[in-house]
């Protein structure tokens, strides 16, 4: 019915489901990358190019973004590496699956950006010297990097902002760079390896063995993925519209999977950087007030994916204080490395590293049809097997397709 | 917990003279990001919306970024007490039709607090010094041994199970860098640690450290210079 005066909604819901989408040439925002190459022709800094292969994108404004498919500097995060091992380890298996190259360097350290974000306790040109001294590693080392972390990725994109717009903030780092004989490089596009992935979704899908078109899942996305340095986040009209970032959830839907909405999707998942070390009450009471409990309340997913360090950890390890007051939770929180791992038949121990995880994933392999016991029971062997000293973990032990389709 | 031992909470700040907080109010002015991080402010509230902080706590990213472009000093040496420890640095706020970042101007601020050794901040940071160790020392922010079930109790049985397990389960990851490591979150070149300390030595981070603990500083001081020492 129409009334006077008034849009029918049915109107409304058609207008705005129609895709946007912007040519490359009516982009409104700068394209760092002609700055970084000026500064480059004045012989300031070097660019690292992206290697070939790679997929160009769509970003926010309509600016294309090369993503490399392999030659890869892998750029580990501290807090995967450290507290989810299977979120690294999935992002490497999928490499090794599709026989690409890339580098595992011991020449890095993180981005330092937690801390940065966290206390303070640090300054731009110490920052920038940071990126500055990782980005040189990968440049001699021939590899380009691709950046596991999302805080890393967004807060090397506002260095290199910082970079490119303070001629004295970068004399300033050039000269520390030099104290230890590296050049400055900038790579010409920061890489999130999510961004990878998103590209590789229907190469994934392809090789697809665990069916996945049964799963409801909710999408978190990161932060500092698609808030910091907003333009450069890969958006794409066929995923919702064009009016969110597409990585995730076109990973998702490549893989069959049911991407349901809920209300607080822009909402932060709680991490606070400082707070999910020393001050959790913020952290538990955001992570599960606006985040898993409206998800549970208005979708209940089987599943809560996302792509970065800090949401995964934040959202899983939060739950459990919650239970204990009778919140509704309880919801698995996986990245999106470790979602196509799976897909892919990866080991959800030797690969994923499932035990890693706080919130009750059992549910969820059940629903997958993986017998997730006979695998815990092949793990405990690898355990029992290490501990004797007769055997290590490699990835001649992991690379294996170990679910059958 | 501090939280409620400050200002807002018992209605009293430090008694400092105008001339100090203006002096540090400039501090934030002169760093070159600021005019990056700041156009004014249409008070429309947008910001706030966005905030997760603002949900919890008794803060506001629109405070932050009218009392900086009002030059308010009073409220500024405010928000450098209390309230920019209150922010996630989620850059939720961003979102501003301004083009602010709040979320940024709390970076510059806190910056500021630190270097100048507020007592306050330093209240703040006591309990999370030993992830300034780390960082500093190993270049990763969090390692598996810093999972310790006194300080996560909260993340349930789940953290007992993993201290009694840390050190099989890291044996068990195929990633190389990864195997084994249990004191930072993979494994990293000596000479890499050593450019790295060269870069907190040559761009005055080290400095900052002594502001907030002159025991964690010199105790930095002394294992990064024997490093090194013995690389030159």
């Amino acid at each position: 019915m129409t009334v006077a005066g008034f849009i029918p909604i049915d109107n409304i819901m058609e207008k705005k489901a129609r895709p946007v989408s912007r040519p490359p040439d009516q982009a409104h925002a700068h394209d760092i990358r002609e700055e970084l190459f000026e500064l480059e022709a004045k012989g300031e800094l070097i660019v690292h190019r992206v290697p070939e292969p790679y997929v160009e994108v769509e970003t926010k404004f309509g600016r294309k973004k090369k993503i490399p498919i392999e030659h890869t500097w892998h750029h580990k995060s501290c807090g995967q590496c450290g507290h989810i091992p299977g979120y690294t380890a999935s992002i490497f298996w999928l490499h090794r699956q599709f026989g690409l190259d890339y580098t595992d360097p011991s020449d890095q350290t993180s981005c330092t950006g937690w801390n940065y974000y966290a206390s303070g306790t640090s300054n731009s040109v110490a920052q920038m010297a940071v990126m500055g001294r990782n980005f040189a590693a990968a440049y001699q080392e021939g590899y380009y990097p691709l950046i596991h972390c999302g805080t890393s990725f967004g807060h090397y994109k506002e260095v290199r902002e910082q970079l490119v717009h303070h001629a004295d903030l970068r004399a300033q780092t050039r000269r520390v760079l030099e104290k230890l004989g590296k050049p400055l490089v900038v790579p010409e596009e920061i890489v999130h390896y999510s961004e990878w992935v998103h590209v590789m979704r229907h190469r994934i899908a392809e090789r697809q063995v665990v069916d996945m078109s049964n799963l409801t899942a909710c999408v978190h996305p990161a932060c500092h993925y698609h808030k910091i340095v907003v333009e450069d986040a890969i958006y794409d009209p066929e995923i919702y519209g064009g009016q969110r970032t597409a990585t995730v959830t076109g990973l998702l839907q490549a893989l069959g999977m049911n991407v349901a909405d809920y209300s607080t999707w822009f909402d932060c998942c709680g991490f606070g950087f400082r707070h999910v070390l020393v001050q959790r009450d913020f952290t538990r009471s955001f992570a599960v007030l606006r985040k898993i409990e409206v998800m549970k309340n208005e979708i209940d997913p089987d599943i809560t994916v996302t792509h970065d360090t800090g949401c995964v950890t934040t959202l899983d390890k939060s739950q459990f204080a919650a239970k204990a007051h009778e919140r509704n939770v309880g919801v698995p929180v996986l990245s999106d490395a470790q979602v196509a791992a799976l897909a892919m038949g990866a080991h959800p121990f030797r690969v994923v590293q499932l035990h890693w995880h706080s919130t009750d994933w059992r549910p969820l392999m059940e629903k997958l049809g993986i017998d997730w016991e006979r695998y815990w029971e092949e793990f405990q062997e690898d355990l029992e097997a290490i501990k004797r000293g007769e055997t290590i973990m490699t990835w001649d032990k992991a690379d294996p397709v170990a679910i059958a389709a | 917990m501090l939280q409620w031992t400050l200002g807002k909470a018992t209605g009293s700040y430090p008694d400092v003279p105008y001339e100090e907080k203006e002096r540090l109010f400039l501090e934030v002015k002169e760093d070159p990001r600021y005019e990056d991080f700041l156009y004014g402010c249409y008070e429309c509230g947008i910001c706030v919306s966005a905030c997760p902080s603002a949900r919890f706590y008794d803060y506001s990213p629109r405070v932050i970024a009218q009392a900086m472009a009002r030059e308010d000093v009073d409220r500024f040496y405010e928000i450098l007490v209390e309230d920019i420890w209150n922010c996630a640095q989620c850059f939720s706020c961003v979102r501003c039709p301004r083009q602010n970042n709040p979320g940024g101007l709390v970076t510059l601020i806190r910056e500021v607090a630190v270097r100048n050794g507020i007592q306050e901040t330093r209240d703040v940071l006591q309990g999370y010094t030993r992830v300034i160790y780390k960082v500093m020392l190993k270049g990763n922010q969090v390692s598996p041994d810093m999972l310790q079930p006194d300080f996560f109790p909260d993340w349930g049985p789940w953290v007992q199970s993993f201290r009694g397990n840390m050190n099989i389960w890291r044996q068990a990851i195929p990633v190389d860098t990864l195997r084994g490591v249990t004191d930072a979150a993979w494994e990293t070149d000596e000479n890499t640690l050593r450019e790295l300390y060269t870069i907190w030595f040559e761009t005055g981070n080290i400095d900052i450290i002594e502001e907030v603990d002159e025991g964690l500083y010199e105790l930095l001081v002394d294992v990064m210079e024997e490093e090194l020492e013995e690389w030159e």
